[in-house]
């Protein structure tokens, strides 16, 4: 399955400039895969502990996949996953809210 | 150097005095490659808390698909501190997602001051820079911009 991936500007220097780029799979995960085997490095800035980063929002076909399923959120033929950065911050220092504190 | 109209000044001000003690964010769009910004946008803070802040995803990809339509670009990210200096956080570093923007932060802390201050933040390094304010210009009206907020925030808020 060939799905093609909007890549956001702070990624654009791990896919050689590129904005869009075509991948192979039946999963988000697979994708991942599949582009970081061609632009190294690429799964690391999307992929931490077996999941998604904190730092980015994917949306596949404008749905966020932490509401489907997250890397196992199935893509097919022709769709579009979209990359962004997460626009997040704040005073604390103790990371995200939602980010499940130790304390 | 960050150099940004006077009204933008004072409506993300007010944004951040609005939202108080909450953080209020949002950005401010340009011309692709311009270093201009001319479009104000708020964005709803889906935290809805007085120490994190994180755009909403179903309206950021919104924004983002308007901005490469209009072959725009984000200029200035902002948000509010409510209780802290308007310098950026480790938090608002390790976030820091947009090489090309400039990070502005506004303090609400104190009720009859405003901090505004702008940063770079690029590769887990800051660096303030100068803020200059210009007059509003005339052909731009940031009073009226689009809102890509979900009609369901906008009827609670």
């Amino acid at each position: 399955m060939s799905v093609s991936v909007s890549v956001p500007t702070i990624l654009r220097p791990v896919t050689k400039g590129e904005k869009t780029v075509s991948a192979e799979g039946t999963t988000l995960a697979e994708v991942i895969t599949d582009l970081d085997s061609r632009y190294s490095g690429l799964g690391d800035r999307l992929v931490k502990n077996g999941a998604l980063h904190r730092f980015v929002n994917i949306y596949v076909n404008d749905e966020d996949v932490r509401f489907t399923g997250g890397l196992e959120t199935a893509v097919t033929e022709g769709d579009e996953v979209t990359i962004l950065p997460a626009v997040a911050g704040g005073s604390s220092t103790g990371g995200s809210s939602t980010g499940g504190s130790s304390r | 150097m960050l150099r940004i109209p006077a009204d933008m000044v004072a409506a993300i001000v007010a944004h951040a005095r609005a939202d108080h003690p909450d953080e209020a964010c949002g950005i401010i769009a340009g011309p692709a490659g311009s270093d201009r910004p001319t479009r104000l946008v708020p964005m709803t803070n889906a935290e809805r808390s007085p120490t994190f802040y994180r755009f909403d995803s179903g309206e950021q990809l919104r924004l983002y698909k308007q901005l490469d339509a209009a072959d725009e670009e984000v200029v200035v990210v902002y948000h509010s501190h409510t209780a802290t200096e308007a310098y950026p956080s480790r938090t608002d570093i390790s976030y820091a997602g947009e090489p090309q923007a400039h990070y502005v932060l506004v303090s609400t802390r104190e009720p009859d001051s405003d901090e505004f201050r702008s940063f770079r933040i690029i590769d887990g390094a800051v660096d303030e820079e100068d803020v200059e304010i210009i007059p509003a210009a005339p052909d731009v009206a940031p009073a009226s911009t689009s809102d890509v907020r979900a009609e369901s925030d906008l009827v609670q808020s």
